[in-house]
């Protein structure tokens, strides 16, 4: 089944089948672990006023400005409380790194590629179009983030 | 002679590259002589030498060098075959050729070896390939005891050797660097300026003489090394200029003029990027000078001028940028012409045209599809031109100013910013985050203080405006163009006039910091649709600001006018009740040249294109905010009978008037301005569809009964209005028929039936005919009659609960306490419009409580 999803994506093809994970309200992500360029504690950021909503606001990498996306907005889940801070998880993408912000960072995980299986035809249509296939994993379920789509706002403003 | 100082230097830097290159490959050739490739690039190598040659005069090397050429074609065609022999001539030509360009580096000249020797064995080489074989041995040293220079020639390597050394010297002052390098390390020093800019500030907050002595250091080397580096990507603008001479003499041999080019200011320096981009907008200027702005030798004389035309290159540094002038001495921009053609191709109306001043109709040029050329040459007239080099100046931040003086020349001045990487830029804060304004679009700062600060900024029914030097500014927000929430009221407001393209507007923002230099950062993908910014920078606390894009804001905010109106309405005209001054929309119609309508009653003034100007059911309408708004010209109601030549100015001029869900669009020829005026000099007419006559702005005005106009739809406009609510009806007495009309007006829009009085009587015999709802009676009505018809009223039962509204002439007048013991329920100043509704409103409804639903036909409009 995985080489089925990576025929259909050749661009993100699974590399190193390990995989960066994290949390998003409930969720639990994971992202291949050579398209993460680091992780960084909250940072101070600038907000654009008039973006798109899920666009938290802009930070400085090192004199790089980049793009920091709410993943709990992208998700459409609930905001998270005020006191919890959230993480950056700075992702390369085809037009330079982007920030996801996501609850709590996980472990790198390697996976065996026979527990994968194709998102449920179920899934809220939020989270369909971000979720490449889902590993099991022996104590939860681990989402395969698809990076390209959840940078993509123009896809993901069809509400 | 010092722009081809540049040129021979560059030309030495590449012929010595290209003829080490040619070492290599004849050497290749040797091995594979059948290698088409090599041949073709040797080939090609000495045609370039040649021709460079033939462009810098230097004949002897062009001889060489041309004989060579000939000599490799042959080979290149396949009409002989290469042996070693003709390889070793090749190289020697090379030798020579080295050996040229060695006494041209040092001393401007091609010395006194003219190579005749060589040269005819090239020569006979090329036209018998037999010869050459046993030839070129044995004249070889015949030719250097020859040679006036004989007694370096034994040593031939070893000289030739020692002359690349010293030739290299130009090569060694010289490296080529990738672009991609420059660019990087340009990147790097914006980097460095950041940070440097983050260690100043955070020396600012400590008093570490240590640290301060530092910083001040790291300050001046990153300027430095910024400076430096920026000039890496400097070039002079000569390296665009150097090809102008010969376009120039083009231009004039095949027009049969005379043309004289001058430059002045060749080494002056851009940004690779920027003379990349003002290379062809550049030509072309010259192009148009030539071709349009030099006349023929015959006219020149004939005008008192030598025949000999001039064209003047200039460019300058001035205050960060670079200025560029192109000036002829021709004839200047026939102005008259240019407004003619203008309105040949339908970009303006004859009357506009006269109202253009002359530096308007000069930048009409600028117009697309624009062309003042009688025919079509192929140098210029093609209708593609000033529009586009417009466009690319602007493209870059730059700006195109032109001016003409008839009879003495044209003047084409271009502004263009040094670099794009690094601009200044104003820092702002807005809602609590900073945003940077570039520089480049920056006019003035105006700084509005104290109680009057809200009275500087005005509006035209919701849309803010400043009175800058007499003329007015429309003004936006940023807060609110931004959809940030707005700032507390503070004790000035800031505002900022900047310009966008030909626009100027003002940018009220919380706080003005200061100027810096930034660094122009893009924005991510996910960014770029947003046109309010620029980009983004990163400030000297290491945080992210975004750059404002000037234009952008402009156009958002003119579209987001609308909801703003909406939101503020209500407080504004609140404010506003106190002035007793009303302000007048004036516009021309028609032979009217110059019409009123109290803007408290416009709803919005629009544009259409005539193509989106539809008909139905025998008028014209158009389709507006997804509904179909019906349009009145206000021409033909006027002047029935002048139906011929009514075409509309395209795009059409419509004030809009709302009313509920009515809307009504009147087409007039040209607005022409917002006025805020006190009413003097009156006068009543007969003419229908219109009021009278007063003098606004010292000039007699004509005020539009709207009554009539709008009732000329045919659409039911006051109808559907009194079905939608229950209609009152309101008595207006006033012995001023001018003023009377004013008031129907607005209690017309309003939604109100006005009913009109001239005197007492006429009052009483209204009150008899129709049901009254409020009496508006004005405190000057003829003969005592104010208190004459407040006793009338009281008389009679069933006029007793009529509300009297009584009108002074001023705002002092309604103070007068004598006002008070006449019984009326309230003193109003004629002029203000707004407070006059508000109270028929109130006491309308507050007297239809008793008997029927509170229905409040008025709106707050």
């Amino acid at each position: 089944m995985a080489n089925v999803a990576s025929a259909e994506r050749p661009e993100v093809v699974q590399a190193s089948g390990q995989f960066s994970t994290f949390f998003v309200g409930d969720l639990f992500f994971g992202v291949d672990v050579l398209r993460v360029q680091e992780v960084l504690r909250f940072q101070q950021m600038t907000s654009v006023p008039q973006a798109p909503e899920v666009i938290e606001g802009l930070i400085n990498l090192r004199g790089q400005i980049v793009t920091a996306v709410d993943m709990r907005r992208r998700l459409r889940l609930s905001p998270r409380s005020a006191e919890q801070a959230p993480m950056n998880m700075v992702i390369r993408t085809e037009d330079g790194p982007v920030s996801l912000l996501v609850d709590e960072i996980g472990d790198v995980l390697d996976v065996d590629n026979t527990q994968y299986e194709r998102p449920p035809e179920s899934l809220d249509s939020a989270a369909r179009e971000l979720i490449r296939g889902v590993y099991k994993l022996k104590d939860r379920l681990m989402l395969v983030l698809d990076v390209e789509q959840t940078v993509d706002l123009a896809a993901g403003r069809s509400s | 002679m010092h722009e081809d100082q540049e040129v021979i230097r560059e030309f030495l830097v590449e012929s010595h590259e290209n003829l080490s290159r040619l070492d290599q490959d004849l050497v290749e050739l040797e091995k594979h002589p059948k290698d088409a490739a090599l041949l073709a690039s040797i080939f090609r190598t000495f045609h370039t030498i040649k021709g460079t040659c033939g462009f810098l005069a230097f004949t002897t090397l062009e001889k060489i060098t041309h004989q060579a050429e000939n000599l490799l074609s042959q080979l290149r065609d396949g009409q002989r075959e290469l042996d070693p022999s003709l390889v070793s001539l090749i190289l020697e030509t090379v030798d020579a050729t080295r050996k040229v360009l060695a006494s041209i580096e040092a001393s401007g000249g091609e010395g006194s070896d003219d190579f005749e020797e060589l040269t005819q064995r090239l020569r006979a080489a090329a036209s018998n390939g037999t010869q050459t074989k046993a030839q070129p041995e044995a004249k070889n040293p015949e030719g250097a005891a020859a040679d006036p220079h004989g007694p370096s020639e034994p040593a031939d390597t070893a000289k030739s050797a020692e002359e690349a050394a010293k030739s290299s010297a130009v090569v060694d002052a010289n490296i080529r660097v990738g672009v991609g390098l420059l660019d990087k390390l340009m990147d790097l020093v914006g980097e460095l300026v950041l940070t440097r800019n983050q260690i100043l500030q955070f020396n600012t907050e400590r008093e570490d003489a240590t640290l301060n002595a530092t910083s001040q250091r790291l300050n001046l080397i990153t300027t430095e090394l910024q400076e430096g580096v920026m000039k890496t990507r400097m070039q002079p603008i000569g390296m665009v200029w150097n090809k102008l001479p010969r376009v120039v003499r083009d231009i004039a041999v095949s027009l049969g003029k005379q043309i004289r080019l001058e430059m002045d200011g060749a080494e002056t320096e851009l940004d690779r990027t920027i003379i990349e981009a003002i290379k062809d907008p550049l030509v072309h200027l010259v192009r148009n000078s030539c071709d349009h702005g030099v006349e023929l030798p015959e006219v020149r004389q004939r005008a008192g001028k030598p025949a000999q035309g001039k064209l003047l290159l200039r460019a300058y540094h001035e205050g960060g940028q670079v200025n560029i002038e192109i000036g002829d001495d021709g004839a200047g921009v026939d102005v008259a012409r240019v407004k003619q053609k203008a309105i040949e191709k339908g970009l303006l109306r004859p009357e506009q045209a006269q109202k253009l001043s002359d530096r308007e109709a000069l930048n009409l040029i600028f117009q697309p599809g624009f062309s003042t050329a009688q025919t079509i040459t192929n140098v210029s007239g093609r209708g593609v031109g000033m529009d586009v080099v417009k466009s690319h100046i602007e493209k870059i931040g730059g700006v195109v100013d032109i001016s003409s003086r008839p009879g003495e020349g044209t003047t084409v001045k271009l502004k263009i910013p040094l670099t794009l990487a690094i601009i200044p830029g104003l820092v702002v804060t807005s809602g609590g985050e900073r945003f940077v304004i570039p520089q480049v679009s920056l006019l003035e700062l105006i700084r509005l203080e104290g109680d009057s600060s809200d009275k500087h900024i005005e509006h035209v029914h919701g849309t803010p405006v400043y009175r800058r030097r007499g003329s007015l500014l429309p003004i936006a927000y940023l807060n609110q163009v931004l959809g940030m929430k707005p700032a507390e009221q503070g004790e000035a407001v800031n505002m900022v006039v900047l310009q966008a393209e030909d626009r100027q507007f003002g940018l009220v923002v919380d706080g003005i910091n200061d100027t810096q230099e930034i660094v122009v950062k893009p924005l991510g993908k996910q960014l770029k649709g947003l046109t309010v910014y620029a980009g983004a920078t990163i400030m000297g606390d290491g945080r992210v600001a975004l750059i404002l894009d000037v234009l952008g804001i402009g156009q958002c905010s003119a579209v987001l006018a609308e909801s703003r109106e909406q939101g503020r309405n209500a407080a504004e005209q609140r404010a506003q009740a106190g002035l007793e001054q009303q302000r007048l929309l004036l516009f021309r119609a028609g032979s009217f040249e110059r019409l009123a309508v109290p803007l408290s009653l416009v709803a919005r003034l629009e544009e259409f294109p005539l193509s989106s100007i539809e008909r139905a059911s025998g008028s014209q309408v158009v389709q507006y905010r997804d509904r179909i708004l019906s349009l009145i010209p206000l021409r033909e109601i006027l002047e029935s009978a002048t139906r011929e030549n009514t075409r509309p100015s395209d795009p059409a001029q419509v004030i809009v008037f709302n009313d509920g869900d009515c809307s009504l669009g009147v087409v007039v020829d040209q607005i022409l301005d917002v006025v805020e005026e006190t009413v003097t000099v009156r006068k009543g007419t007969m003419r229908k569809g219109l009021l009278g006559s007063a003098v606004v702005g010292k000039r007699i005005t004509d005020f539009i009964d709207l009554n009539y106009v709008l009732s000329a739809s045919s659409e039911n406009w006051f109808c559907s209005k009194g079905n939608a609510a229950h209609t009152k009806n309101i008595l207006v007495a006033e012995s001023s028929a001018f003023s009377r009309g004013l008031i129907r007006n607005s209690l017309d829009m309003a939604g109100y039936v006005a009913i009109e009085a001239a005197n007492v009587d006429e009052a009483i015999r209204c009150l008899e005919q129709h049901p009254i709802d409020l009496v508006v009676v004005a405190l000057d009505l003829p003969g005592d009659g104010s208190s004459a018809l407040r006793t009338a009223l009281r008389r009679r039962p069933e006029w007793e609960g009529i509300p009297v509204l009584a009108l002074a002439e001023s705002a002092d007048g309604v103070r007068a306490p004598a006002g008070h013991e006449m019984g009326f329920q309230e003193y109003l100043a004629k002029g203000n419009r707004e407070a006059i509704l508000e109270s028929v409103a109130r006491w309308t409804s507050m007297q239809s409580l008793p008997d029927e639903s509170p229905v409040c036909a008025v709106r707050e409009s």
